[in-house]
């Protein structure tokens, strides 16, 4: 019997723990990738339970199954389309009539149904008492309880779930919502008309669905009806029409209404509360954290508090890893012979990649702090209080959680723009969240802000990632009276309970997205350091070569006449002394090469555009090179100033000031790297959410002028005042 | 009166939700229904949006969202509804 797959959808609102309860089933077997088309989440888990292989499938966390929001159509057409044997509706036991509002649409749709009461124990401490077997025989559903945090329930609630998937059970009429007078003849005279064709759904459930005028469902229905559905859908729109006339409202709003009606029939013979004392601390750390006067301060106190995390505590295991790529280079050097081969391994692999991979602590510490943010129940508050404000951009403030993640990576934070249920406010927020400095361009603040401003580095990064806040809104605030007239979507948002955030949660979250980093850091930035490398390497010219070959052998020979007749300790003296010179020599070497090299030309071609902003030519093509990724901008640099060794930020450091940086150019290119064109990922990932060569194109334009605008206005102020 | 004209610490019943299309919808989806009592939890330090409590849910609204619900039985004091 192992080898039958039974498939198990998990349903359920937000917040309510589904996502706990999946994690609880699943564990670490999880496969996370997108449901087909579009690039809300979908994670999968294959578990055995008493001989039958269960697949798992989270659907998107909704309230509804109306098609408004992507989530909530791709819950249903998972439903429809792929027929789960069972749907778990996993039920907020402390908000069971909206948990309901959704369970009674999935015992509309025919589905077999069981339901997860979850995290009763909460409930019972804002004395909550649900009768579950009275639940279970008034809508004919089995019913389990569940606190998905402890783990407790699970096993009962699977076991529920096998039997009702192998069990015949139908579910029976009257179980399900009955609907006023007037709408069940209207959806009686439907259904006659609809078991004609033969079409895929339940009669009443399509009935129901023309009654409210569903878009999709009508779409659906032209496809297989074919020339018999015009006959349908006028129909259905005569029904409409006098439904309309008879409630003077719109007939979904009627339905939504007698769900509700119906909810709470059964909320009444369910539920009891207690008058006594209830306990809600998240009410009473609401007081403060929403606080009318210390709501905002904490808000700014705790990003504040996550960028210090990110960067001081991120600087520790740092050490550890220059050591370790340090070894590797070491390693490699005595390995392989002398040649082009272990050039490009030394310095276009290793030195690449591991200027880069010192970062990977700072990442891994944003995203723990922006999943604390989410698994608290603090981002919903974060859009709470910075609404206001973005409404004043004409967005949601929901739109701030994904501008807040594009401050760890700019391609889940377009992702997450799926949560927005306005074409046009996802698009505005695409185009505004690049501004949101993300963590890959972090690295090239930590080396420009360290080396030119000493102490006060970390107050210049704050300053720059305030930069770009205020120029997301600035610029959203022109598009928005420009190219996206018109109302907001509604801010109808709830603010769940507060939860102590579980770790393993916390680390799953914190994975799934720093493995997007590390896979780029094994992809595209691999491959973009040996691109970069080739570029900066070829062609060789032999004459340099020559030259240098030449040079390094008279000075040695130089230093040996002189070490001849030398005491021991003016020997050991002369050989520091011989390793400095060969050293400056080779680095001199190198940055020679670097400017005739391909990419050095190409560097020269662009220094016009890049003098004004007090950027010279190997800063430009340190620039055009974190197209690929941002982290490249500094590993470049590390190419392009020669830097030799192993890859340290402070050798860097002190190339960039040899070679004649000033902090006003530092600062310059700071502004620059913050604003210019997003990186290949994230403008990939533009492209497929906004579904549109033509938004590509425009934030690739915008962003860029932008920045050399912001960049020049730096530079040339900051000389026009006399600060160099 | 209207919804967005209650003060904090205020709760009324819900007497009509006006407004059109997704927006209406999506707002009675979320349980705030005709006959549904409301309390007004709090504003929004910057005044908008407003936080209500809905069947024992935290729901947030715009002011100028609130202002299409009419409201009756407006009564001051704690409510847990």
């Amino acid at each position: 019997m192992a080898d039958s797959t039974l498939t198990i959808a998990l349903a359920g609102n937000p917040n309510s723990g589904k996502t706990t309860i999946f994690n609880a089933i699943t564990g670490t077997r999880q496969k996370v990738g997108n449901w087909p088309g579009v690039t809300v989440e979908k994670k999968e888990g294959l578990v055995v339970k008493n001989g039958y292989q269960l697949k798992i499938v989270d659907l998107p966390g909704t309230y509804s199954l109306t098609p408004f929001s992507i989530e909530e159509i791709v819950a249903r057409n998972y439903i429809l389309d792929e027929s789960p044997h069972v749907v778990i509706a996993i039920i907020d036991a402390s908000n069971l009539e909206r948990s309901l509002y959704l369970a009674t649409q999935l015992r509309e749709l025919d589905c077999k149904t069981v339901f997860a009461l979850n995290m009763m124990d909460q409930a019972q401490t804002r004395g909550i008492k649900i009768n579950a077997a009275k639940l279970s025989e008034l809508l004919d559903v089995p019913v389990v309880f569940t606190v998905g945090n402890k783990g407790k329930g699970i096993d009962e609630l699977l076991t529920a779930a096998i039997e009702l998937a192998l069990s015949e059970r139908q579910v029976t009429q009257k179980r399900k919502v009955r609907y006023n007078l007037e709408i069940e003849k209207a959806i009686a005279a439907l259904e006659q008309v609809l078991t004609d064709p033969g079409l895929p759904y339940d009669p009443r459930w399509t009935a129901i669905k023309l009654i409210e005028d569903d878009g999709i469902i009508k779409e659906r229905l032209t496809a297989v009806a074919g020339d018999k559905a015009p006959a349908l859908l006028e129909a259905a729109q005569q029904q409409r029409i006098y439904l309309m006339d008879r409630f003077s409202d719109e007939p979904e709003i009627v339905t939504t209404d007698e769900r509700y009606g119906f909810i709470s029939g059964i909320i009444k013979e369910v539920l009891t509360t207690s008058t006594l004392q209830r306990v809600d601390i998240s009410r009473t750390i609401d007081m403060v954290l929403t606080n009318r006067f210390l709501g905002m301060p904490i808000f700014f106190f705790f990003i504040w508090a996550m960028f210090q995390v990110t960067f001081t505590v991120g600087a520790y295991p740092q050490a550890g890893i220059e050591a370790v790529f340090g070894l590797l280079a070491q390693g490699a050097g005595y390995l392989l012979p002398e040649g082009m081969i272990k050039d490009l391994v030394l310095e276009g692999i290793i030195n690449g990649v591991g200027t880069v991979a010192v970062f990977l602590p700072n990442i891994l510490i944003l995203f723990f702090c922006i999943a604390l943010f989410e698994d608290s129940g603090y981002m919903a508050r974060a859009a709470f209080l910075m609404d206001k404000i973005m409404h004043l951009v004409g967005l949601h403030g929901k739109s701030f959680i994904p501008m807040l993640m594009g401050f760890g990576c700019n391609v889940p934070a377009i992702m997450a723009t799926r949560t927005l249920e306005s074409k046009t406010d996802r698009i505005l927020t695409i185009l505004i969240t690049p501004f949101m400095s993300c963590s890959a361009k972090l690295p090239v603040y930590i080396v420009l802000a360290g080396g030119f401003f000493g102490a006060r580095a970390g107050s210049v990064i704050f300053g720059i990632y305030l930069t770009g806040i205020v120029l997301s809104i600035v610029t959203g605030r022109i598009f928005r009276s420009t190219l996206f007239r018109g109302a907001d979507a509604p801010f109808v948002m709830e603010l769940p309970p507060y939860r102590m955030p579980m770790l393993k949660s916390l680390m799953i979250h914190m994975w799934d997205r720093s493995k997007l980093f590390l896979k780029r850091m094994g992809g595209v930035i691999l491959i973009g350091s040996m691109v970069v490398w080739g570029l900066a390497n070829f062609p060789r010219s032999g004459d340099l070569q020559a030259a240098y070959s030449q040079k390094t052998a008279s000075i040695q020979e130089q230093f040996t006449d002189r070490m001849a007749d030398a005491d021991a300790t003016r020997k050991s003296e002369l050989a520091l002394e011989q390793q400095a010179v060969l050293s400056d020599l080779e680095r001199d070497h190198n940055a020679e090469q670097a400017s005739r090299s391909l990419l050095g030309r190409l560097g020269h071609v662009l220094e016009p555009v890049f003098q004004p902003i007090g950027i010279d030519w190997r800063g430009g093509i340190a620039l055009l090179s974190g197209f690929v990724a941002k982290e490249i901008v500094v590993s470049t640099l590390g190419v392009l100033y020669a830097v030799t060794d192993d890859p340290q930020a402070n050798a860097l450091q002190s190339a960039l000031r040899a070679a004649g940086m000033t902090p006003l150019a530092a600062l310059s290119m700071m502004v620059f790297v913050l604003l210019y064109m997003p990186c290949l990922a994230t403008v990939a990932a533009i492209r497929r959410e906004t579904g549109s060569v033509k938004w590509m194109f425009f934030s690739i334009g915008y962003t860029t002028s932008i920045a050399w605008l912001m960049a020049f206005a730096v530079y040339q102020g900051g000389r026009l005042i006399g600060v160099s | 009166m209207q919804l967005s004209e209650l003060g904090k610490g205020y709760s009324a019943v819900i007497e009509r939700v006006g407004g059109s299309g997704a927006l209406r919808r999506r707002i009675l989806e979320m349980g705030i229904l005709k006959g549904t009592r409301v309390y007004v939890e709090k504003y929004a330090p910057l005044r908008d949006p407003m936080e209500l409590i809905v069947k024992g849910a935290h729901i947030s609204l715009r002011v100028e969202e609130a202002a299409q619900i009419t409201v009756r039985e407006v009564v001051a004091g704690n409510f847990h509804g």
